[in-house]
């Protein structure tokens, strides 16, 4: 396989009108450029980050302030307090992570990072986009119909979610679960392109092992959507049967079973996981190594262990469940399959660990970023043992520990991930270098709040606080003054961390317009894209590159520079 | 470490509580061992003025036992925690000791109901005592629980036995209890139920062997009914 190595394909005619002025319309709404493309995720993304964000905050204020009138929103009722955590959870997960993470970078970065002009369906990218699009106008739909907007959570538990008299929100719910399932096939098609255009339209002379590993974690990525996506499909076409023809799949009266869902849902769910995981791991392995100038510790390494946890992924969805009615027989051996996806998972962090190792670091903003990753992510790996483990989720399950765990992995992935990416790539995006002063103020704004907020809600998590309830007055022994100081304590770190990311969105668009201009590689990296202008052209490359060597060439002893691009000669 | 925060008042909560403590002290351990190498790493690999980084494949096996040895120290604490878990889960979950009592929960939106036998301790006779939101509970009695709903899924969570349940309409799911101190807990739902989850709170109310006959004695169905209903 190694021994294959792939020429340019002919640029596709159509898709590629080079150098020729284009229209408004055809360069930014409805584009071929992978780049563009790219942009739009990106931005659809940040901006539906701000809709999670405020519903985070609305919500949040309801915990820590009973019953005042939230600013903006106004009186948090039950209903909307449900509709709120909801949207927040599936916003976060299917309109942010996903779309920044996959296919905002790896739109940008996939053919820039492996040498070729664009993806190879330049088409069938610009359709993922609009479907993406359609399924945010689906999702806002649902919260103006009738009844509101769905409030099941965002795993959507039939029968809550099957049946209109029990949810309350006869149409919410079923716009929300077309939302997600158009999302689903947005990814698919995003996919598709991902995995093709890595493994054909490579530079020539890149082998398999000269691949940087950020595509390679979303190339992985996306064949694990492809393979655990399927049976979520069904499971939405049943559900939304059940809800609006009648169908029932989902309902014991009839013979269906509701807890088939949650399997369907999880046998997904818990993949999704790795899916956003991987590809924010791929953009902290390019930044350390560039800014630590060092070779990645046992590439091959990474490779296998973000393999095995592809396929160990796949067995474990079942720790989702295990009070949740399963055979109890079935818990000792989904046990035994999570504890061991935490081995490839740590031996990723002591591989990125090992690289620091005799490294010459730069603290620059996207290190900071990068490195907060991997320090904080831990805390999510580790406290993921207490739940994976049977005999202690019998008591964490469905508590504020669980909330706190994978908001301990899913913020490094989404946020931590996200900022590292796009601090690092925006020079090559829009040309221009962000301001370092006010990065650094925004990172450290955001990752002391950050830990201001889920660290008191572990500690409610052990003392039973379980989840999704909108008013803890109802639970005398959850009602303590001590327990809704921890609640005002995460809600005032929230307002904190919030108000910090204006700083991010002033540096932003200010060094869009007045940042100094960036040039091609500024931080002196090896991968191609920083061997394209800044930014690149429609069709990226005044020539095509060729390939000598692996990405991550730092500090060779014997030669004058500290880098060596991957396309160099000499 | 938990019970300074819930009091634990089943017969299984100590197992429970040290399970979770022998987790922590093994990835507590990893975790900080972790965090301060990676710490110290970037103290101490700081970029100086005509330093150079060093050229580490890492491909070479006298580098890579510093990621195999870790790699298989932490296998082998997954195993212990394996070992423990799969103990507590066996005892608590999948194994179920001689009932002395039985006692229905049932679920719907929103309230929990409750059946409890009478002076006559089965159910389903005349003199059941049926409860909304308390359930009635005596100490150092192991109980077995029915666990079913009405309509959509809820949870049983009953933090100061350490207990959660889902219960699933069209099944009866069953598990147990032994209360092994006195007192009035919460108790709660733990799984979305729609708009009024938040406020399907319940009580567990574990009484002596005295109080427990008093409140029985108070609330049976009278004796004449159940006479009536058994003749």
């Amino acid at each position: 396989m190694a021994e294959t190595v792939p020429s340019h394909p002919p640029a596709p005619e159509e898709g590629h009108p080079h150098h020729e002025e284009m229209s408004f319309w055809s360069k930014y709404i409805f584009p071929l450029d992978h780049k563009m493309i790219g942009m739009q995720y990106l931005f659809t993304g940040i901006a539906m980050a701000m809709v999670g964000g405020f519903f985070a905050y609305t919500f949040r204020m309801q915990l820590a302030f009973p019953g005042i009138e939230v600013p903006g929103w106004g009186l948090v009722s039950p209903a909307d307090y449900n509709a709120l955590v909801t949207n927040h959870g599936a916003i976060m997960i299917f309109w942010v992570a996903m779309p920044v993470l996959i296919a905002a970078f790896g739109n940008f970065l996939i053919p820039l990072m492996i040498g070729c002009d664009d993806m190879v369906f330049p088409r069938i990218n610009r359709l993922s986009y609009q479907i993406f699009f359609l399924s945010v106008l689906v999702l806002i739909a649902s919260f103006l119909v009738e009844g509101g907007a769905f409030g099941g959570a965002w795993t959507a538990y039939p029968p809550l979610s099957a049946k209109a008299e029990y949810s309350l929100t006869p149409l919410g719910s079923s716009l929300w679960l077309l939302a997600v399932a158009l999302e689903f096939v947005a990814f698919l098609l995003g996919g598709i392109n991902f995995i093709t255009t890595a493994m054909n339209s490579r530079a020539p002379g890149m082998k398999m092992y000269d691949i940087p590993i950020v595509v390679w974690m979303i190339v992985l990525a996306s064949i694990m959507f492809m393979l655990s996506v399927g049976p979520l499909v069904a499971g939405a076409v049943m559900l939304f049967f059940d809800q609006q023809l009648g169908t029932g799949f989902f309902d014991p009266a009839r013979g269906g079973d509701p807890v088939l869902w949650q399997h369907l849902f999880w046998f997904f769910g818990h993949p999704e996981v790795y899916v956003v995981l991987l590809p924010a791991m791929g953009i902290v392995a390019e930044i350390i190594t560039v800014f630590a100038r060092k070779k990645l510790f046992a590439y091959k390494t990474v490779l296998y262990t973000a393999f095995g946890t592809g396929i160990l992924s796949f067995t474990v969805w079942a720790h989702h469940q295990f009070v949740a009615g399963i055979d109890p027989r079935m818990a000792h051996i989904f046990t035994i399959t999570t504890l061991l996806i935490s081995v490839p998972i740590a031996e990723m962090c002591f591989v990125y660990i090992a690289t620091l190792y005799g490294g010459s670091i730069r603290l620059t903003t996207p290190m900071l970023w990068a490195l907060a990753f991997i320090a904080e992510f831990l805390i999510g790996g580790v406290t993921g043992i207490f739940l994976g483990a049977s005999g202690a989720d019998i008591y964490f399950h469905d508590s504020y520990f669980v909330l706190a765990h994978f908001h301990y992995t899913f913020f490094p992935i989404a946020i931590i991930g996200f900022y590292a990416g796009i601090t690092y790539w925006f020079p090559k995006m829009f040309g221009r270098m962000l301001d370092d002063r006010l990065g650094k103020i925004h990172f450290w704004g955001t990752i002391i709040p950050f830990n201001g907020i889920f660290l008191p809600l572990f500690i409610l998590g052990l003392a039973g606080q379980h989840r999704r309830i909108y008013n803890y007055e109802h639970f005398p022994e959850l009602a303590t003054p001590e327990l809704q100081a921890l609640r005002v304590l995460a809600t005032v770190s929230l307002l904190v961390m919030l108000g910090f990311q204006l700083v991010f969105l002033v540096n932003f668009v200010r060094s869009l317009r007045r940042g100094e201009k960036a040039p091609q590689n500024p931080w002196k990296a090896n991968t191609l894209e920083w061997q394209a202008p800044s930014p690149p052209p429609h069709g990226n490359f005044a020539t095509l590159p060729t390939v000598y060597r692996g990405p991550y060439e730092y500090s060779v002893p014997g030669r004058a520079e500290d880098y060596w691009p991957q396309n160099a000669p000499e | 470490m938990i019970e300074r925060l819930v009091a634990s008042a089943s017969s299984y909560a100590p197992d429970i509580d040290g399970l979770i403590l022998l987790i922590a002290v093994l990835v507590g351990f990893w975790f900080l061992l972790t965090e301060a190498v990676f710490f110290w790493l970037i103290l101490r690999f700081r970029a100086r003025d005509g330093q150079r980084a060093e050229y580490i494949t890492g491909e070479e096996k006298s580098q890579k036992r510093w990621i195999t040895i870790p790699h298989l120290l932490v296998l082998v604490c997954d195993i212990f925690i394996v070992v423990g878990a799969v103990r507590v889960w066996y005892e608590v979950k999948q194994h179920l000791p001689e009932a002395q009592q039985t006692v229905r929960v049932i679920g719907q939106q929103w309230a929990w109901s409750f059946v409890h036998p009478g002076p006559d301790g089965r159910l389903d006779t005349a003199d059941d005592i049926k409860t909304v939101d308390e359930l009635h509970l005596q100490k150092d009695v192991t109980y077995h629980f029915e666990l079913t709903s009405r309509d959509v899924l809820h949870s049983l969570s009953i933090p100061v036995f350490r207990l959660r349940q889902d219960a699933i309409p069209g099944r009866v799911i069953r598990g147990w209890f032994r209360p092994t101190k006195t007192g009035v807990h919460d108790f709660q739902c733990a799984e979305i139920c729609g708009i009024g989850h938040g406020i399907m709170a319940a009580r567990v109310i574990i009484e002596t062997p005295d109080e427990h006959a008093a409140w029985m004695a108070e609330h049976a169905p009278t004796t004449s009914l159940a006479a009536a209903a058994v003749r």
